[in-house]
């Protein structure tokens, strides 16, 4: 009943004051227990937040603190506040933490450069142009996005082993080139592109593949950038296949190596926790960059490891 | 715009020959269309689908990584043999009980975080960044900073526990009990992130315009989240549930680096099971048959989530 008279309260509250006091008094007190409301918001928010950020300040202190003082337990780290770099020079001069990171680094790239090409495509192809078979063609992406791919790892290895490739960074970087969903975002996205210019550019003569490479890509490069970035993430954090199919420790990716650690660093727990980090690093730096490409991503695909 | 005076000249330059049998120029983006399908659909196909078929057919053969080729036939033994074993059981139990620990904490905390979050203005960004950074993480990264935290004795856990006065605490990932109840706690830290943008996303679709008539109309902040947020919601909240429950029942990383499915097989799930088989014992045959059984709950789960959907459909036409 009150309603009309208070929607004009967010331009001014003065005019009502004038004409209706009673309405006026129940809004400063919804508007007080909202304070309150919001006040607990925010404590419960804070509180969180910390709760979420301490592990990994934990493992960030625990890393600058030296291996003799870390080795004797919590409290002894946190009445040592002499910081030091130790664990991070010992693991950048180790060696093999560079091996990692290249490991990870060409299978990311080579794997994101290959499927995004080959997914965009696919998904243009969808999105664009009527042909036989097109429904067949749906199908198959629809029920690839039921296909729960980390239960495939067995008959995947027996396969990569007849193909020979166990052991490379093939093994790695093929496998995790179909990403259908990548194929049904772009889809999505193409849909909602306005035709007008492909139109005007197929009666000037262009062919499919010109209007792909013009048109379309350069309209699609927000997508396109935060599909590569979270599939980048996505194989970057993959366990499951590499630790399977690559066994030689040169070619190790990052979370392959991160997980031999623990077995040969024993008990030098800042050296176990500066891997960690660093292993974790490229991704922490990568996110700061692209975080609303990643979130975005992350949001309108669903992926989930 | 510029269609129109580009449109009388191509009226010649157009081949004639797509001009006058439309059937030819049909064939021909039929098979331009395949061509750019082509790439996609020979990766589809090698490693998704032959993968998914040669499962099937390897778990009914005494499939080996010793021998080439798919071995002797073994009809249903493999499977007979899994669901006789009481390793299997252990492992679908403890699959479906890790399942049953984290997706309730991973759906409610994230929708209160996300929620809350929505609502302050000022420093939206902190929180984002504070709960969803560690989803980006790889789980090894994050198994050694659990590892490390729940170590016996000198981890920070006991420690803590030792200021509540608990000086001899059991060990998280040591005692069978507790293991599961440590993995599970790691991974809701560390994958809350997702299920926090998920509905952080689907909050910023509900117009704001909802929340200030509610105001006007004299409602709290409890009643909005309540008669507004909450049903909203749904449709995000039923996405998030499904992608979760898939994502915790599909559980490898954090026991293989937290624990490796000890003490005992205490904490053992059924994709350790699956690649014990097949890269310890050499089984693929055996291997496999435990895979289909997991890809029949897991797409079981994807199925259920589609009934209630259609029923629900059904039930909010004829309403």
């Amino acid at each position: 009943m009150s309603a009309t008279t208070n929607s004009s309260s967010g331009r001014g509250g003065v005019g009502i004051s004038a004409t209706a006091p009673p309405p006026r008094r129940v809004t400063t007190t919804i508007r007080s227990s909202n304070r309150i409301f919001d006040g607990v918001s925010w404590v419960v928010l804070v509180v969180a937040a910390i709760a979420w950020l301490l592990p990994s300040l934990w493992a960030l202190k625990t890393s600058f603190t030296s291996n003799g003082t870390s080795a004797v337990g919590a409290q002894a780290i946190l009445n040592d506040w002499a910081l030091t770099f130790d664990s991070y020079l010992t693991l950048i001069k180790g060696g093999d933490l560079w091996n990692w990171y290249l490991a990870s680094a060409v299978t990311g790239v080579l794997t994101v450069v290959i499927s995004m090409f080959v997914c965009s495509l696919a998904a243009f192809a969808l999105s664009r142009m009527n042909f036989r078979g097109k429904k067949w063609a749906m199908g198959a992406i629809l029920v690839g996005i039921m296909i729960p791919s980390q239960v495939l790892i067995v008959p995947l290895f027996a396969e990569l082993n007849q193909m020979g490739m166990l052991g490379t960074y093939w093994a790695v970087i093929l496998p995790q080139v179909p990403q259908v969903i990548a194929v049904f975002v772009f889809k999505r996205f193409f849909d909602g592109l306005p035709r007008d210019y492909e139109e005007a550019a197929l009666i000037d003569g262009a062919s499919w593949w010109r209007i792909y490479t013009s048109v379309i890509v350069p309209m699609a490069r927000p997508v396109i950038a935060a599909m590569s970035i979270v599939t980048f993430v996505w194989v970057w954090n993959n366990l499951l296949l590499p630790l399977f199919v690559l066994s030689n420790p040169k070619l190790m990716t990052i979370p392959v190596g991160l997980a031999t650690v623990q077995g040969s660093f024993g008990q030098r727990v800042s050296d176990i926790q500066a891997s960690s980090i660093l292993g974790a690093l490229p991704l922490v730096v990568l996110f700061l960059i692209f975080q609303r490409q990643v979130i975005e991503g992350v949001a309108g695909s669903g992926i989930k490891g | 715009m510029s269609a129109a005076p580009a449109a009388p000249a191509p009226a010649a330059a157009i081949d004639p020959s797509t001009k006058t049998t439309p059937a030819r120029g049909a064939r021909r983006m039929t098979r331009t269309a395949w061509g750019f399908l082509g790439p996609f659909a020979v990766f589809y196909v090698l490693f998704l689908i032959w993968p998914v078929i040669y499962m099937f057919i390897s778990s009914l053969f005494n499939t080996t990584l010793v021998h080439r080729g798919l071995g002797s036939f073994a009809g249903l033994a493999n499977y007979r043999e899994m669901l006789g074993k009481n390793e299997f059981w252990v492992s679908m139990w403890n699959t479906i009980y890790f399942t049953l620990l984290t997706v309730p904490p991973l759906v409610f905390i994230a929708f209160v975080l996300a929620v809350l979050a929505n609502r302050v203005q000022r420093g939206q960004w902190f929180f984002r960044l504070a709960f969803f950074l560690p989803f980006i993480l790889p789980s090894a990264a994050i198994a050694l900073i659990w590892n490390y935290i729940f170590t016996p004795a000198t981890g920070l856990w006991p420690t803590i526990q030792g200021w509540f006065g608990d000086t001899n605490p059991q060990s998280v990932l040591g005692t069978p009990d507790l293991a599961m109840v440590g993995i599970a706690l790691t991974t809701v830290w560390w994958t809350i992130g997702f299920n926090f943008v998920l509905f952080l996303a689907g909050l910023q679709e509900i117009p704001r315009e909802i929340y200030e008539a509610a105001a006007v109309d004299g409602a709290s902040a409890w009643q909005q989240i309540k008669s507004i947020t909450v049903p909203l919601l749904g449709p995000t909240t039923g996405l998030v549930v499904l992608l979760q429950i898939i994502a915790s029942l599909k559980i490898f990383d954090q026991v293989y680096l937290m624990t490796g499915g000890g003490p005992g097989i205490s904490t053992e799930v059924v994709l350790q099971l699956v690649t014990n088989t097949a890269f310890t014992d050499y089984r693929v045959g055996a291997a496999s048959a435990a895979s289909v059984l997991l890809f029949i709950v897991i797409l079981l789960v994807t199925l259920v989530r589609e009934i209630i959907e259609r029923a629900s459909a059904k039930s909010k036409r004829e309403n």
